[in-house]
C-alpha cells in the first residue's frame, strides 16, 4: 500500500474511449440507453452526439485511483457529472484524463480529489475517493 | 411530469438476492478496461486479504439500478429525458465473487427546480445474512 502525503500530486492517467467501448460497457452493465450508441436518438434529445455512460467515466476515474493505490478496495467514492463525454464514431475515439491530488490523510484513509477532463474540459465535479492507507508502523 | 412527493421514504426491495459470480466480475472489469489480477485471480485477491476475487468499485451500480427499477417504473420515468447527476458509494467492504446480495432502495429526495426534477435514491446492499457491504446514492435529473 502506497503512503500518501497531503497535497501530493498523483501521476495523471489517460484512457481512450471509442464507440466500441460504449457498446461493450452497455452489454456488460445492462445500461442500453440509446443515447450511448445511437446518433439519431442522441440528436433527437438535444445532445451534440453519442455520449459515454457517466458510470463508464466514473469507472475510468476509479481505475486511476487503483493505479495510484495498488488496491481497488476503496472506502468511499463519489462524483457529480457536469459535462457529457462525447464519443465520435471513428477509430480514435476520445481521451479522458484523470489527475489526482491527495486532499487529506486521516486514520480512516487518504482522501484523493480527482480532476477528470476530456478535451481540456472538466466532465466531473466534486470527484473524490477515500482509500485505505497502511496503518502507521 | 411532476413526481408524487409522497413517494419520498418509499422502500423497494430486490425480490431475490443478486448472486455475484467470477465471470460477471471479469466481464465488467473487461468492459472498463481494468486488467487488475484482483478482479480475475483468486490467488491475487487472497494476497490482498480477500476470500475471492473482488469487483471494481463501480460494479454495485448494476445492483442498485435493479433495486431502483420498480420506483422508476412506478413513476413511468422517461429515460431519454434523464441525465445522471451524482453518484456515490460508501463501502463497508468490496463486493466479491460468491456474495449473495440483498438490496433495498429508499427514495430520499424528489425535488423540482428550474423546471427540472431531481430524484435521489439510496440503495443499501447487504449480504443475505444482513452484513453491510455498500451503500449507493444516485441522483437523477429529469429534464423538462
Amino acid at each position: 500500500m502506497t503512503a500518501f502525503e497531503p497535497g501530493q500530486a498523483l501521476e495523471p492517467q489517460r484512457y481512450r474511449v471509442t464507440r466500441a467501448d460504449l457498446v461493450r460497457y452497455a452489454g456488460a452493465s445492462g445500461d442500453f440507453n440509446p443515447i450511448h450508441w445511437s446518433d439519431r436518438i442522441a440528436s433527437a434529445v438535444g445532445l451534440p452526439g453519442v455520449i459515454a455512460h457517466g458510470m463508464l467515466t466514473m469507472a475510468l476515474a476509479g481505475r486511476a485511483v487503483t493505479a495510484w493505490t495498488g488496491d481497488p478496495a476503496v472506502v468511499e467514492y463519489g462524483v457529480r457529472f457536469t459535462k457529457p463525454v462525447i464519443v465520435p464514431d471513428d477509430d480514435e475515439g476520445i481521451q479522458v484524463e484523470v489527475a489526482g491530488t491527495v486532499r487529506a490523510v486521516t486514520d480512516d484513509g487518504a482522501q484523493i480529489d480527482l480532476t477528470v477532463t476530456c478535451g481540456g474540459e472538466k466532465v466531473l465535479a466534486m470527484a473524490r475517493a477515500t482509500v485505505r492507507t497502511a496503518p502507521a508502523a | 411530469m411532476a413526481t408524487d412527493p409522497s413517494l419520498i421514504g418509499r422502500l423497494y426491495v430486490l425480490p431475490e438476492p443478486y448472486l455475484v459470480g467470477r465471470e460477471k466480475i471479469r466481464e465488467f472489469a473487461d468492459a472498463i478496461g481494468a486488467d487488475d489480477a484482483v478482479y480475475r485471480d483468486p490467488a491475487a485477491a487472497a494476497a490482498l486479504g480477500h476470500p475471492d476475487v473482488i469487483a471494481p468499485p463501480t460494479f454495485p451500480v448494476m445492483i442498485s439500478v435493479k433495486a431502483a427499477q420498480p420506483f422508476f417504473d412506478e413513476i413511468e420515468l422517461d429515460m431519454s429525458r434523464v441525465v445522471h447527476g451524482d453518484q456515490r458509494f460508501a463501502y463497508t467492504r468490496p463486493v466479491r465473487a460468491g456474495d449473495r446480495l440483498v438490496a433495498s432502495c429508499q427514495v430520499e429526495e424528489i425535488m423540482a427546480r428550474a423546471g427540472n426534477e431531481f430524484l435521489t435514491t439510496r440503495v443499501d446492499i447487504t449480504t443475505d445474512t444482513g452484513d453491510p457491504v455498500v451503500a449507493v446514492w444516485a441522483r437523477l435529473v429529469v429534464r423538462a
